[in-house]
Order: structure tokens, then sequence, then C-alpha cells
């Protein structure tokens, strides 16, 4: 195929911009990064001197980790609760038809319409109405709502992904219903269900918005510490964090887009 | 369909308990919005519907216009950012060029509003990189105000509503058979030509569903708006926060985000109805 000067040109301009958007979207990162090196305590670009002490205040500072035990507490829950809320419903609703079918999966889906800090606005008055306590129950009963939705997308993706006659076979050969569930539709989902778990830690572990108001100063999750930081401080304790954060996440994307193929469970790939 | 045997039962309960959950939550707001508050104590009176009626003072009215004008602008910039990327995206010759924009895309959707609203404060600040850089060339003498401004705040939710823009249109497009624009070039039109009749038309879908997700997703943006606007840019979930923890007042932060659904769901609908045409040129 042979490509006239315009169309060239096109394709340059065209590469130009998709680096300058790529650009755009790393930078914040690429700041924060050099902010967390600056030796003084006060930023400036460039940086007068650079030191580790703002990684080692961060480390050690009472807030950021009780935040971060209490993130991985609630977020092993949330991930795995919201994995087997997802996988139950989302085998039924892919085989079986039953009334209010539509209805359950709206509901279930609309987190990702209701803004999250009504959700957490929500679960905290009616945690205050049944004058039940604040405990990790409530944020992860928060997390679980709010990382749902993904986890039925990404079960939705393995479903169809499955080949329905293996377990027509397994049925006609005699296994009961539940048999061929838990032998035949399970163990082919499992991989699905993986990127699906880890999917909604990540998210779980980040949120935000609903979790500052369902937690209290004991339950507090990093993102949670993190933001209080913020507004009590301004060293680059805070810019530290971001980058132990920056690098865990994008090395488990990699990970995840190695093993699960990122693109498959976004559905962005055609099949 | 089969008969259904009795483990589906069994298998509906998670969901119908957490279901359950999610409505009672929302019924309590619903219950607070039409209580009336008591100054000083989080217990709430008998029923009233003054909340709704203080609603349409003048500084919750302008959050109002401003949460709108600030979704709107986010949408239609992201729209114009995303486009471009999804595209390249879908269409990289190489796969590791696809993967690569993939991560770069999407990584910034799992980092949390914290860590990313941070960055940009130091991106944006008076003395942050950005003013630092422009001036350290000397195009600018005096530092530009980004922080505390409605264009800052704007800058930091595009960036935080893109990668779910990018996944949204990236979806559309690589359901979009590639014959129909070979076939467009076949009859003699251009590449510019073949994607603006048939390529754009065809992701329309993928188009209004990221826009109207986008939109949904700054409506609830919270970290954003709070740290960047710095009290300058109120918005109903600021207002709702302030108002739920500073003042206590539960009932009216109640009664103001009841509001804020009810308009991010006409808004939305509104959109539907408005593209509902659009879509049809995309559908075939």
């Amino acid at each position: 195929m042979q490509r006239s000067r315009t169309d060239l040109w096109l394709l340059r301009a065209g590469q130009g911009l998709v680096a300058l958007i790529l650009l755009f979207i790393l930078l914040p990162a690429l700041v924060v990064a050099i902010a967390s090196f600056n030796a003084s305590s006060v930023l400036a670009f460039p940086p007068q001197g650079y030191s580790l002490r703002w990684f080692k205040n961060a480390f050690e500072y009472r807030d950021f980790q009780i935040g971060l035990w209490n993130g991985l507490v609630v977020t092993a829950w949330a991930s795995t609760l919201a994995t087997l809320v997802g996988t139950t419903l989302a085998i039924v609703i892919h085989r079986y038809e039953f009334q209010g079918k539509r209805l359950l999966e709206g509901l279930l889906l609309s987190p990702l319409f209701i803004p999250h800090f009504m959700v957490g606005l929500g679960l905290l008055m009616l945690v205050s109405q049944l004058n039940l306590s604040r405990g990790y129950a409530v944020v992860v009963f928060c997390h679980i709502l709010l990382v749902l939705p993904f986890v039925l997308r990404s079960v939705y993706v393995s479903m169809h992904n499955l080949d329905p006659r293996t377990e027509l076979v397994a049925a006609s050969l005699g296994a009961t219903p539940l048999r061929v569930v838990s032998t035949i539709t399970f163990p082919q989902l499992l991989p699905g269900l993986a990127g699906g778990w880890l999917f909604a830690a990540i998210l779980s572990f980040n949120e935000f918005t609903a979790s500052l108001f369902v937690t209290t100063q004991s339950t507090q999750t990093l993102p949670v510490a993190m933001y209080n930081y913020v507004r009590e401080y301004a060293d680059p304790t805070l810019a530290a964090v971001s980058v132990v954060y920056i690098v865990t996440t994008a090395t488990l994307m990699v990970v995840a887009n190695r093993y699960f193929g990122l693109g498959k469970v976004l559905s962005v790939e055609s099949r | 369909m089969q008969q259904k045997p009795r483990f589906v039962y069994w298998f509906l309960l998670p969901s119908t308990l957490t279901a359950f959950g999610l409505i009672c939550a929302m019924l309590a707001i619903l219950q607070y919005s039409v209580r009336s508050y008591i100054p000083g104590s989080l217990e709430v009176g008998g029923f009233t519907l003054a909340n709704f009626h203080a609603l349409l003072r003048p500084l919750y009215a302008s959050a109002f216009l401003e949460t709108v004008v600030l979704s709107l602008y986010t949408a239609i910039f992201t729209l114009l950012i995303g486009y471009p990327l999804a595209y390249a995206m879908i269409r990289a010759q190489r796969a590791w060029c696809r993967s690569l924009i993939l991560i770069i895309a999407i990584t910034p959707l799992f980092l949390g509003e914290v860590v990313r609203t941070y960055s940009w404060i130091i991106v944006l600040g008076s003395n942050g990189f950005l003013n630092s850089v422009l001036m350290g060339l000397g195009i600018i003498e005096r530092p530009l105000r980004l922080m505390f401004t409605q264009l800052g705040v704007v800058i930091a939710l595009v960036h935080v509503t893109l990668p779910i823009m990018v996944l949204m249109l990236a979806a559309g497009l690589s359901h979009i058979d590639r014959a129909y624009e070979r076939a467009a070039i076949s009859l003699g039109a251009g590449p510019v030509r073949a994607f603006i009749t048939v390529t754009l038309p065809l992701s329309m879908p993928g188009i209004i569903a990221g826009t109207m997700t986008s939109f949904a997703w700054t409506f609830s943006a919270f970290a954003t708006p709070q740290l960047i606007g710095g009290g300058r840019v109120n918005t109903i979930s600021t207002m709702v926060y302030q108002l739920g923890f500073s003042s206590l007042n539960l009932p009216f932060a109640a009664s103001l985000s009841v509001a804020g659904l009810v308009l991010t769901m006409l808004v939305l609908w509104l959109t539907k109805r408005l593209t509902n045409s659009l879509e049809r040129i995309g559908g075939h």
C-alpha cells in the first residue's frame, strides 16, 4: 500500500499528539517523583538537594502504618467477598432466568453512577439509625458495593468465553447442576476470577471518598490518612508515599497485563 | 431455559443481601432528608420539607451550577483528549505499542483520587512545577494562578476521568469492522473523510457511554474539588461533606445529596435523549 505525502504527515501529527497526551498523563507522576527526593521541606523546582528523608518519614509516620494495615484488612475482605458475590450472581444470571433478574443486576451495577460520597453517607446514616458501631464491617460492606460492578464485568467476560458444551457434556453424563458448576464451570472461570479479584483489590485499596464517610480514627484506610496528612502538613512526605503507591500499582498492572490480559478483562480488545 | 435447580437460590443469596443493604442505605438518606435538624445534636427531629426548601438559597444553587459546569467542561475536554488516545491504542500496528498505551492510560485509574490530586497540587501550585518551568524559561514573569481556580480543578478532573473515558471509547472502537473503512477508501475517500464519515459515526455509542460516565464521575469527585478548589470551588460533594462533618447537619447533607442524585439522573437522561439520534447514526 503506498502512502501519499499528506497521509504520512497525518500519521506523524497523530503520533505527536498521542505522545503529548501520554506526557500529560505521566506528568504528575514524574513531578511527584522528583519532589519526593527533594531535600528541603519546602518544595522547589529544580530541587536544591536530594535525600531519602521523606521516605523514611513516611514509613515511620504512625497514621500511615495504621492506615496501611487497615487498608490491607479491608481490601482482603472486601475483594474476596465481592468476588464471591459477583461470581455466584454472574453464574446464575448467565445460565438461568428468574424474576427480578434485571432489577437485581441493575441495583448492584448502580454504584457506578451513584456518587461515592452518597454511598458513604447512606451507610453512615444507616449505621447510626440502627445504633451500630462504625467498625470494619461497614467499611468492608461499603467497598463491596463499590467494587462489585467491576468484578461482575470481569466475570461476565470469562463466562462469555466459556464453551457451554463442556457443561452439557457433564450434565449428559449424569452430573447434577451443582456438580456441573463446581467441577466444570468454576475451575474454568478461575483465571478470570483471579483477574477480577486483583482488580477489586486495587480499587478497594485506593477507595477514598466513601471511606472518608464510613471510617473512624481507628479504622481509617491509607487514602484517608493521606488526605488528613495533606490538610495538616505541607512537606513532601506525601510525595514519597505517592511514589511508593505509583510504583506498586504500575507493577501490579504490568503483572495483571502479563497474566490475565488486561485488554480482555477490560474488554477493549476484540476477542 | 431449563428448570432451576435448588443451588440457584443459594447462589442468589449473597447478591440479594448486598442489594438489600444498598437499598437500606439509600432509604436512610431519603429518611434523613425529610427530618428536621436539631443544632448541636446528631439526633434528628420530626418530619419536614424545610431542608429541600433551603436548597433554593443562592449558596446551594450556585454549588449546583458549579458542579454541572465543571462536569460539562471535564466531559468535553476528556473526550477530546481521550479519543485520539483510544484510537491509537486500538489501531497501533505493534503489540507493545498497544500494551504501553493501555498501561499508561489505565494505571491512573487505580491510583485513587488522593495521590492524583496531591500530584496535581505539586504541578499547579504557585511554586509548583509548571510555574517554575515557565518562569525559568522566561515565558511568564509572575506565577499563574491555577490552584483554587476552576481551571485548575478542570485540569485535574480531566486527568482523573481520562482512563474510564479511554476504556469506554476503546471498547466501542474495537468492535468496529475495519472493512467499512477499507470500503470507503477503495471508493475514493481520503483518510480524513473516511474517518469523519465512517469511523466517527460508528464509534458514537462509545463516545456517548464515555461522556456519560465521565460526567457521573466528575459529579461524584470529592478530593479534587476539595483540595485543588480549596474552598473556592464549591461543588455538591464538598458541600455535603462540610454540612455532614463540620456543621453536623446530617438532614441537610442528606437532602443536598438526594437533590444531587436527582440532578445527575436528569442530566444523564437528557443527554441520552438528545444523543439518541446520534446513536442511531452509529447503530447499524
